[in-house]
Parts: C-alpha cells; structure tokens; sequence
C-alpha cells in the first residue's frame, strides 16, 4: 500500500531490498532490454553478445519456433513462416490486414475475435502471441544476465499508439508472464535517457523514426519532471518503407516485375535496406541482384538517389512535427533541443532535414537503437520501488482523441488530444424509449468527423438500467484513460444510483477470455500450474496489503482512525494473515478487498491529508 | 474529513479563487500536486490504492486545465460565483464587436488567394492573439471583487469564446496550406 507510504524525502519506510526490474523496447524491427546495474543503466546482451534482437519469430513443422537472428536470416526462404515487423499487426483489424497485407507476405486467416491470424507451418498465431514470444527471449535473458526473476517491466510503445495497439501490447506482456508496471511512450523514454543525463531544464522535441512507426513528442523538462506537452506521429511510417522505396526503384531498374514472389521481395528488401545501410557513410553503393531466373542484375545507388527517394517519406514525418508544435502552442524558436530516436534517424538526409526544421542540430549522443530501452530501464528501477527518492516523475498525453458515436455515424469528443493522463470526464446519456432497460455505446479513437473514419476502440452494453419513462434515466458514462493510455468506462444511472454492468467488446482486440486460454495453453506447455500462479500472485499482494498497512497504522493510526474503525481494520489484516498461508487463491483475494474495503476512508483521510499539508505550506488565506 | 473530489481547483492548489492566477506558481503547484498524487508513485501498491491515485491525479490535471487557460479559468470563476452558463444564448454585443468579427471571418477567407497567404495569415492571429490578450487583462479588472459577477465580464468572456473560434480555425488552415506546402 504505497498510498500508505508517503514519506519524507530520506525516509524509506521498509528496509531496503533491490527488485528486479528491466525496460523493454518491442521494436518493429528489432527488441532490446536494458536494466539499471550499479546506478548505470545498460541494454543487456545475449550469450554471442548481441544487443539488438530481430523482432523475427519463425515457426517450425514440428510445433517448435525460434526468435531473433535465426529467425531472421531463415525468413528470406521461408517468408511465410518467418513473422517480421508484427509491431504493424497489433491492435489491427482484418480490415486494416487487407491494407498493410500487400506489404506483408502472409497468409492471414481470420478469428472471431476479429483479431486476424497468422498461418504458419506451426498453426495460427495471432500479432499478439507472436510479440509474447519475443518478449519471452527477453525476459529469459534479463533473467539470466540479472540472476533472478523480473519483479517487473516498463515496456515501450509508440506514443502515437491508440488504444488497441498499447491493449494488445499489453495482453502479449501478459501472455509472456510479464509484470507491466508501465507502458511508456518510446520519445518520453528516450527523453528520459538524455534528461537524466543532462539535467538540463527547457522544452525539447525528441523525433523518433523507427523500422515501422513514427514519432515526435514536445516535452517540458523542469527538475526531474518530464512533461509532455505534445506528441503526433504515424504508427505506420518507419525505416520499413524507405527499404521498399529503394526496392521498388531497384525492381524498375532491373526490370523485375510486379509478379516476383515472397522470397524475391524479401531478397529485395533486404538488398534494400543494406543499400541504406551502406549510405549512411558511403556516397554510392554497388547493387547485385539474383533474379528469378538465377542471372544477376548490377548496378548502383548514389545517396543523392537515395534522399530524392526516401524526400517524400520525410517529409511526411514533417508534419506532425508542424502539428505537435503548433498544439503545444509554441514556435520552432521554444525548442531548446531536438533528440533523435530510432535507426531509421542514422541515414544522414533524415538528420539534416530535422535539423532544418528545427533550426538546430539533433542530438545523437546516445545510441538511437538503444536510447529507449535505456529510458525504460530507468523508470523500470524507479517504478519497481529501487530509488524511492527520486524526483522524476513522467507525466505523459493521450495521442489521440476519443469520443463516442452520436446520431448520423459522427463523433463527439470526449477526450482530447494532448490530454495529459490520467484524465476522467463523464458524459449524461438518458433513455429514448419507456422501460428501456439497456443501452449500447460505441467508443472510437481518432481526429476525424465520422465513425467511418476513425478506429473503432470497443462497443459498451450497458444493462440493468431500471425501467422509467423515455429520457428519466440520466446514466453518466465515465470514461477514464490510466497512466498506460488505456481506456476503461464506468457508468451509472444518477437518479436511482444503480451501477449499470458494462460488457466490452474490444473492436480488434482479444477478450480477457481469450488472453486466459491462451495463457493456460501456454501454461501447460510449460509444465506451469494455473492455480499455483494465482495463489502466487494473491500471495504477493497480501503481503504488499499487510505490509504497507501496518507500517501506515504504526505512523499515523492514532492521527486518523477512532478505535472501533482501528479494530475493524485490525481484524480484516488478521484474517488475510492466516488465509495468506492457506492455499485458496479466492479467499485471499476476498480477504485482500475486505482489507480494502475496511481501511478504504482510512487510505483517503491519508491522502488527502497530505495534499493539504504539501498546499498548506503555501499560506494562502482562501485555503479552508 | 475525506477527499473531496468535487473540491474547488483553486483550493485544490492552495491558491485564492481568482481570475488572475501566476502561472510559475501554478506550474509550481501542479508538479508539487502530481509528485503526491500520480499514480507511478504507486506502481508496486495494492490495486485500491492505484484506483485512488488514478482519480486523485486526473483531479490534478483536471484542475490544472482549467485554471491555465484563460477562457476555461474565467467560466470556472464565474460558475463559482453562481453563473450558470448557457451557451445557446448569446449576451447582447455591440456592432462594432459583430463587425469586426465579420472581417476577420472575411479575411480569413480570403488568405488562400492571398499574394503571401502565410503572411496574411500571421496578420490575423496576430490581431486575434492581441484581442484575447486585451480581453483577459480585462478580465482581471473585472473580476477582483468577490461575489458580484459584472455584466461586462460576461461579455468579455463571451468575446473570448468568439475569438479562440477563430484562432481555431486560423491554426486549422494554417496547418492545411504547411500540408500542402510541404
């Protein structure tokens, strides 16, 4: 009960004990994990030395799938089995598959989740499974390279994600057995990273370009908080579409055509990429094609090809620069510093043409692969409770707007974009019909006007409205959107005080249903017990409950608590004792909330105490 | 004594319910709020506690949007001092107010075909930046004294609502032809 926690700078309350923590960046193109050892925060090798893990997963014949380098070097004669660049899959529909599957060779199958499914020579997988894969490899290594079990993670999202992508990022971290204790926008990440190293105050623009998603985040720095003031972007622009600008121009070249197949694309883009690559020092590169019919095509590239090539791409990242700009309200003359993010930001045209527009030159002191697993290793550490003095604090922005659907397939906004979360509005529905008992909600994401054009989040039942005449009813729907940009909605008919239930359809995500199966199944691969991991889990929390409680009771129980409400609480905290040493999950878990519900006046007495003493110290005579 | 999440902003950030708030202090104020509040201050906590953290800093931002921005600020002020707004009634303007709505609605229609629409543009954001400005020193005149709520204010307010419109949709085709300019 941190809650019950709140102490003095200096302070600790519980004797220190290091936790295990580690920042993961789920890239489109490669992972890393990274975690703060000695005070130094690092990305973390595999056995060959390897930082950078391709975020590749090829699935065998046989059941069995290998990650990373294998995988990748597998894929160019075994494309459909080989699953690259999954990070553009998540969150997506069927309906965006179509789109992207002409730059995606995959057989796609559909699910009813309306979450499409990748067949493989190993059975279908969804985007989901496939990321919880990867970040199973990084969890082990994390594991081995730290000796001991991660207490938790901060895992890295583009903060241009909506909601469905950071949900379904989310679900593969539980899938993969992971403790998220944040997701955290990749440019605060990075932020994060150079801050902290700087400990410089003012406004800077981090603009990250990675292998398939972009962007740019206007942040405030002001003494350890990181505020960010704006972000835009494109969860669907990144490295990945200059290679295939590249590898189209080399196919008209060569004179391939529109017909080659998988494994001819993905030589090609590979081809492509390593032309790229070979650009960032070279002024030309020598170009050598195997065509289908086994003879060569030779030629080159010039980097000046290259930047007219890859122009139009920059300058689609240039506007949401213009956009995150002007809704931070400021001018490129506020930006004291521009930090670059993301391999894609090593090709020397993306650089000058960013230090053009900022009028500055960016900063790429620390690695742009590694720069935002390091940020999310160090808030991974202050997160898991390792620097309990430490001033940093994120605060971070929903990217995307949310609202609900009206009459007519149009949207009314209810959250803003550039919202600073967490953020909670409510929003009065009534009844159109007498005796209406349940009503249907439609939630979207997006800047657009109409349903038709924006991302369909989730659809909300709500029932058990008591029965009253046509527009009696007022239900307030409250939509809030967490730390981690997640939405959730909560609604209530005012007049009789009845909480309606609420049933989520998530548009593309998995059901919490589904996520169980499929951590069960995943569960009996592993020899892993289900219940012995609840009973786990419950365990932990009890003594997370016992601890901070009575640590809170010995330092202020007298100030706010009369003796009866002490005793009761006393009596909850005994009896989660003795079932914490039983082995029933459930009635740990109910004796966990029983605790809650006890100390529940108590937790907010303290709370609010707190705030009035840190504003009391302002003297202000309106202050009652 | 429990948290009152319907507690006024301005209590919320020990500052006196007024329409002229210094921002340093209120920035001050607002990170000082979300170090106690925010709910990564408690990841590792028990489930009830990160609820009341979530609320409690989306109280804080809440507050914090409000009392920053001038318009929303100046509503906030008035409905405090009993004003219920209705905005489908607008308070009676004097014509010059309504003419030179009128042409800065024309100018602004006009920047596209303008020989610099960039320039012309500026012009107007210029002009309405001056007014908003204008306006809200006006509103610290105004609303000094406590309890009363002067007509003139309402007005005020009113106009101000008239001009963030326009910015508004200044700042949208500004963002159209950078677009389109590339």
């Amino acid at each position: 009960m941190a809650l019950l926690q709140i102490s003095e700078p200096g302070q600790s309350t519980a004797p220190h004990q290091h936790r295990l923590a580690a920042g993961i960046d789920l890239g489109t193109t490669n992972s890393l994990v990274a975690s703060v050892r000695s005070g130094q925060a690092d990305t973390l090798p595999d056995a060959e030395g390897q930082h950078l893990l391709p975020s590749v997963v090829r699935y065998l014949p046989t059941g069995e799938h290998v990650v990373g380098f294998e995988a990748k070097a597998a894929a160019a004669q075994d494309p459909l089995n080989s699953i690259a660049s999954v990070k553009r899959l998540m969150g997506r529909g069927v309906e965006d598959v179509k789109t992207l599957g002409a730059q995606l060779p995959y057989s796609f199958v559909p699910s009813d989740s309306g979450m499409p499914r990748i067949h493989t020579a190993g059975g279908d997988v969804s985007p989901v499974e496939v990321s919880a894969e990867i970040l199973n490899v990084l969890r082990a290594r994390a594991e081995l390279s730290l000796g001991g079990e991660l207490t938790g993670v901060v895992i890295t999202v583009p903060a241009y994600f909506d909601d469905a992508q950071r949900q379904a990022t989310k679900d593969a971290a539980k899938l993969a057995n992971l403790n998220v204790l944040r997701l955290l926008n990749e440019p605060t990440a990075a932020a994060v990273a150079y801050g902290l190293d700087q400990k410089n105050d003012g406004v800077i623009a981090v603009y990250d370009l990675g292998g398939g998603t972009f962007d740019v985040s206007i942040l405030r720095l002001n003494k350890g908080v990181f505020e960010v003031l704006a972000t835009a972007g494109d969860t669907a622009l990144g490295g990945d579409d200059m290679d295939r600008v590249i590898a189209g121009w080399i196919m008209q070249q060569a004179g391939i055509g529109d017909d080659a197949d998988h494994k001819q694309m993905r030589r090609l883009l590979r081809d492509a990429c390593a032309a790229k690559e070979a650009l960032t020092d070279a002024d030309s590169v020598a170009l050598n094609i195997e065509l289908m019919n086994g003879s060569h095509w030779e030629g080159a590239l010039t980097r000046a090809q290259l930047n007219e090539l890859i122009d139009p791409l920059i300058a689609q990242t240039l506007s949401p620069c213009r956009r995150a700009l002007r809704d931070a309200g400021l001018k490129v003359a506020d930006i004291s510093e521009v930090v670059m993010v993301g391999g894609s930001t090593r090709v020397p045209r993306v650089r000058e043409r960013v230090g053009e527009f900022f009028k500055c030159s960016p900063r790429v002191d620390i690695d742009p692969d590694k720069v935002v697993a390091i940020g999310a290793a160090i808030q991974a550490d202050v997160l898991a409770g390792n620097k309990p003095d430490d001033e940093m604090l994120l605060l971070d922005v929903i990217p995307l707007s949310l609202g609900i659907e009206t009459m007519g397939g149009l949207i009314e906004k209810i959250i803003p974009r550039n919202t600073t979360i967490p953020v909670s509005r409510a929003q009065d529905f009534t009844t159109f019909k007498d005796g209406q008992t349940a009503m249907a909600l439609h939630v979207c994401q997006g800047e657009r006007e109409l349903v038709s054009d924006s991302r369909s989040l989730a659809r909300f039942e709500l029932r058990g409205i008591p029965p009253m005449v046509a527009g009696a009813a007022r239900i307030r729907v409250t939509f809030q959107v967490d730390a981690d940009g997640l939405l959730g909605v909560t609604a209530r008919e005012e007049t009789s005080g009845v909480q309606a239930s609420i049933q989520v359809k998530p548009s593309y995500g998995l059901s919490d249903t589904e996520v169980e199966t499929m951590l069960r199944d995943s569960m009996t691969h592993a020899h892993d017990d289900m219940g012995a991991r609840r009973l786990r889990e419950q365990q932990v929390e009890a003594d997370r409950v016992i601890e901070a409680l009575q640590s809170a009771l010995a330092t202020d129980g007298e100030l706010f608590l009369a003796d009866d409400e002490r005793a009761r609480i006393e009596a909850a905290a005994a009896e989660l004792d003795s079932l914490r040493r039983g082995d029933d999950h459930r009635a740990i878990k109910r004796a966990i909330e029983a605790v809650e519900k006890a100390s529940a006046d108590y937790v907010a007495r303290r709370m609010d105490a707190n705030i009035r003493k840190a504003m009391a110290g302002h003297a202000v005579e309106d202050f009652k | 004594m429990s948290v009152d999440l319907k507690q006024n902003y301005f209590a919320l950030f020990g500052l006196p319910v007024s329409y002229t708030v210094d921002r340093a202090t209120l920035d001050q104020r607002y990170r000082e709020l979300q170090r106690l509040v925010h709910p990564d201050k408690f990841a590792s906590a028990a489930d009830q506690e990160r609820r009341i953290a979530m609320q409690q800093a989306a109280q804080v931002n809440e507050g914090y949007r409000v009392l920053k921005d001038d318009l929303a600020r100046a509503r906030y002020v008035l409905e405090l001092r009993g004003h219920r707004f209705d905005d489908e009634r607008n308070t009676h303007q004097d014509p010059e107010f309504l003419m030179e709505q009128m042409e800065l609605r024309e100018a602004l229609g006009d920047v596209r075909e303008a020989a610099d629409p960039f320039a012309s543009l500026s012009g107007i954001l210029e002009q309405v930046d001056a007014r908003l400005a204008a306006l809200s020193a006006e509103l610290d005149a105004q609303l000094v004294a406590d309890a009363a709520i002067p007509e003139p204010a309402l007005m005020a307010v009113q106009r101000m609502q008239f001009f963030r419109k326009l910015a508004q949709e200044a700042q949208e085709l500004e963002a159209d032809l950078e677009d389109e300019a590339g």
